[in-house]
């Protein structure tokens, strides 16, 4: 395509974009007002569910079907990328190189806030229907944490921590686990995903009901997809060779 | 109050710009995981600290890593197919 014709498709694109984004944006009420409706709805329905974290309440209560659809985007998204990422007929996987020199103060920082970081993603999970976080973060920061390893230079031993079976399988019994919770308040309650266990008290950390399980079951999900994802990429980038024609 | 919140805007939109303008994929990732962290900020000024716990997870670590992987893959491709001309050369 030639670069006035790309312009040109540009121009089109852009200008049916900004003229709905100005009719989607001129009737919104003005930023930082008083009047949020959905807001006098939500934090309610929250504190009657003894959830502290509206936010999660939202996400795992008054939406839970929103989020199991996002938790399935997630799982399919990376069975595509592994998919797309598996070594090909014409590639080995060879046993990972020395990756060389890392700075000493590195490896430190990396060797300290590993154990850290783990810690610190488990209570993001844990506490994710009460303080701000949740499965989501929580089980991406476990991922990152995870990763510094790799951050100390110390590939092989990122390798041996993370044997990929284990997290395959909890990727997969995270997602399957929220659909369970759901069909099991369908058999008690006669609605898929309702908030059917006890309440608790508001703001302990066994509150909220349902909520705090399935961001248990969605932090394990994130970490195993997020640790298989990555892997993939590290593989591709670190032990595979083209082999010797 | 009104100052910070305009800093949060403003930056995270310059920083936005200056990811578009750079040109080596290498330097985006790093571009991308500031902007990611300003993004973060703004949300965190918002009130927003569920979101911008998402972006500093994803926006500042796992994305830029991924693109530095694919970036190093390809190099990495690039230098093998190069030297194996080389060999046919010769």
């Amino acid at each position: 395509m030639s670069r006035r014709a790309r312009l040109l498709v540009f121009l089109l694109g852009g200008g049916v974009l900004a003229i709905a984004f100005v009719i989607g944006v001129v009737d919104m009420p003005g930023f930082g007002g008083d009047e949020h409706p959905y807001r006098d709805l939500a934090v309610p329905s929250a504190v009657a569910h003894g959830t502290a974290n509206v936010v999660a309440a939202v996400n795992f209560d008054q939406r839970a079907i929103d989020t199991f659809g996002e938790e399935t985007i997630l799982i399919a998204s990376t069975l595509g990328a592994v998919a797309l990422l598996r070594p090909s007929r014409e590639e080995t996987v060879r046993r990972p190189p020395d990756l060389g020199h890392t700075l000493e103060s590195t490896r430190l920082i990396g060797y300290v806030l590993m154990p850290l970081t783990l810690v610190l993603g488990a209570d993001v999970v844990a506490h994710g229907g009460i303080t701000p976080g949740g499965g989501f973060q929580g089980g991406v920061v476990l991922a990152t944490g995870l990763h510094l390893l790799y951050v100390t230079g110390s590939y092989p031993a990122l390798d041996r921590l993370r044997p990929l079976l284990p997290f395959r399988t909890a990727e997969a019994l995270g997602a399957a686990a929220f659909g369970v919770v759901g069909a099991l308040a369908l058999i008690g309650t006669g609605s898929f995903l309702a908030n059917a266990l006890p309440y608790g008290s508001f703001g302990q950390i066994f509150s909220t009901g349902t909520v705090q399980v399935l961001n248990l079951v969605v932090g394990i999900e994130v970490f195993g997809s997020m640790v298989v994802l990555l892997a993939a990429f590290f593989e591709q980038e670190i032990s595979v060779r083209k082999q010797d024609a | 109050m009104t100052v910070l919140l305009a800093l949060c805007l403003v930056l995270p939109a310059i920083a936005a710009t200056a990811v578009a303008v750079t040109h080596d994929p290498e330097r985006q990732a790093v571009t991308l995981a500031t902007s990611g962290m300003l993004l973060c900020l703004l949300f965190l000024v918002l009130q927003a600290p569920d979101v911008a716990l998402s972006e500093l997870g994803i926006g500042t670590a796992i994305v830029p890593l991924m693109v530095m992987l694919t970036i190093r893959t390809i190099e990495k491709d690039r230098k093998t197919r190069r030297t194996d001309e080389d060999g046919d050369d010769s």
